[in-house]
């Protein structure tokens, strides 16, 4: 050990390194090149599929399946809504998804404030029973809120399958915003009702605008959620069709380049909103820290 | 950390009520209600010629016993693959989140919404495109062929491994993130003071992060575990008839077969066997904290 008696230094200088014999420093480098290195091939597997969705919107098939390579082309992203069926497909998961997102964030919001602000009975419940839903198989939950149409006598279709996504999108943003609220000092509602604003003014200028990262979060992921559900959908769409269950039903038959360049738009639209969240929290956080 | 979360919170009577009731009456409605309605189906009467859906209540328990000697195997098939499916997100997963967590620096966030990214693209897109990488004309399969590690007739499609290798593709980003968020909790202090105290990087690795890790690892599992049990695309999409997994044979009964009350006995059979192996599985890791 080096650590012989050091005169006492200023506190900014590091303490004499300790020496350590093993493992030598190149075992460690190798250690931590190959960890980096699997990383890497792990993070590369999730985007093979993603390159081959994106390059095969740029096929022209021979025949009605798009699955094996022929030549390049831009029709596809010319002509993306070249099947009637599929736009409407498309349109009514968008309709879809902004629609359950709306109604999920309101009702989660409303749980996850009750769950941060107040101290109240049936606490511990409430937050079970908000992950019930999310260790249920969706095949389970699919399939028990159909037999319930079905014992009811409901015709499945456009209000079930809306009905279905509240439920699942619901716990989602509960729990996401309750995350983004926990450890939030409740006590700023005091101060601002101390310095005479009402209850409507408080919850509009204190407390919604802190709510509002955790829901836009939730929102995202809720919108996400929706528009590619299949299983839930499945059992509970009847004669309806979203984008996902068109997919499903026309496999068969034929795998239009159209899916390939619809799902690409969501993939790049998605990404772009990613960025955009990404460098607003960012300017948010720079204009907060920097001296006014 | 209780301490500190709880500061300024009020003692509601009647105000929390008011706000979890319509979140929580239409999870009532539309979660517990429904399942009630499928444990009830799945006591009915069967189908059959004379009365298509009658669906009369008769405590009939046959349902149960039939559709196990019927479907043991695609239950024991759906278990298997999805407990492989869970390793191998783990032994992908695990390995990424950290180094996100520990390594990433500034590029933590990037990283982070490049494992998000691809699920942006519709789950059942992903997995026709894995379909297309793993064709028998396809460059993956010959080339295996090529370097002799496939048979020369030998095939990927239609094999329990490309089910299971699309089970942890599509559920792969549920085992990261937890690992991710706990990981990236941990105080670096404490890496640095086990290495003060002479321990290698391993060895702190090992009695220091990955403990503190542990509720990441559970809730990762979970998420990987349960949604892989019960899911039946990778299985029509990847596999063949003999790598179908109960959620096939489920929406088969229910929406072909139009036979509630067995799809029913194996959904409900499904979720209390999820159950029972969740509870087991958070006394082993003593794991509370699922959210």
């Amino acid at each position: 050990m080096t650590a012989t008696v050091a005169p006492p230094v200023s506190p900014t200088i590091d303490p004499a390194p300790i020496e350590r014999t093993f493992p030598p420093p190149w075992m460690r480098k190798v250690g931590t090149i190959s960890l980096n290195v699997y990383a890497g091939l792990g993070l590369l597997y999730l985007f093979i599929p993603i390159f081959v969705i994106v390059i095969f919107s740029f096929n022209q098939p021979k025949g009605r399946f798009n699955i094996v390579w022929q030549e390049f082309t831009l029709a596809n992203w010319k002509d993306p809504f070249a099947i009637p069926e599929l736009v409407d497909a498309f349109k009514l998961s968008l309709e879809i998804a902004a629609i359950s997102t709306g109604v999920a964030l309101v009702f989660g919001g409303l749980i996850a404030l009750a769950l941060t602000r107040y101290r109240f009975r049936g606490n511990a419940f409430v937050n079970l029973f908000l992950v019930l839903p999310l260790t249920t198989p969706e095949i389970v939950l699919g399939a028990s809120l159909a037999s319930l149409f079905i014992a009811q006598g409901t015709d499945r279709g456009f209000l079930t399958i809306l009905i279905a996504h509240v439920m699942f999108c619901v716990s989602f943003v509960a729990l996401t915003v309750k995350a983004r609220l926990r450890g939030f000092d409740w006590s700023l509602e005091d101060a601002a009702m101390d310095l005479g604003a009402g209850p409507m003014r408080t919850f509009t200028k204190v407390t919604f605008p802190l709510m509002i990262p955790g829901l836009l979060a939730a929102a995202m992921l809720s919108f996400a959620l929706s528009l590619d559900d299949f299983i839930i959908t499945l059992f509970n769409a009847g004669t309806e069709v979203t984008f996902p269950l068109y997919i499903f039903g026309v496999r068969q038959r034929a795998i239009p380049p159209q899916i390939n360049v619809l799902a690409t738009t969501v993939l790049v639209v998605s990404v772009a909103l990613l960025i955009i969240g990404t460098v607003a929290g960012r300017m948010r956080e720079r204009s907060r820290t920097s001296p006014h | 950390m209780a301490g500190t979360a709880r500061q300024g919170t009020k003692r509601g009577r009647f105000a929390p009520y008011g706000l979890l009731s319509p979140g929580v009456i239409w999870l009532i409605l539309f979660f517990m209600v429904p399942v009630m309605v499928l444990f009830r189906t799945s006591l009915s009467d069967r189908p059959n010629r004379f009365v298509p859906n009658a669906l009369n209540f008769s405590w009939n328990f046959s349902n149960y016993t039939d559709a196990l000697s019927q479907y043991g195997e695609q239950f024991q098939r759906s278990f298997v693959y999805a407990a492989a499916a869970t390793i191998a997100c783990f032994a992908i997963g695990y390995p990424l989140a950290y180094v996100i967590a520990f390594r990433g620096g500034r590029y933590r966030n990037l990283l982070l919404g490049l494992v998000v990214i691809p699920f942006f693209t519709t789950f059942l897109i992903r997995t026709l495109a894995w379909k297309t990488i793993l064709a028998d004309e396809g460059f993956v399969v010959q080339t295996l062929r090529d370097l002799g590690i496939l048979a020369a007739n030998g095939r990927l499609l239609a094999t329990p491994l490309a089910v299971i290798g699309g089970l942890t593709y599509n559920f792969l980003p549920f085992m990261i993130l937890p690992i991710y968020v706990s990981l990236e909790k941990i105080d670096r202090n404490l890496v640095d003071a086990a290495k003060d105290l002479y321990a290698t990087p391993a060895r702190a690795f090992w009695r220091v992060v990955f403990p503190l890790s542990l509720p990441g690892v559970f809730a990762g599992t979970l998420l990987t575990f349960i949604p892989a049990c019960g899911d039946f695309i990778n299985a029509a999409f990847l596999g063949s008839p003999q790598t179908t997994m109960i959620g096939n044979v489920v929406q088969n009964q229910f929406l072909v077969q139009l036979d509630y009350p067995t799809a029913a006995a194996l959904s409900f059979t499904l979720m209390i066997i999820i159950t029972v192996a969740v509870l087991i599985y958070a006394k082993v890791l003593g794991t509370e904290d699922i959210a």
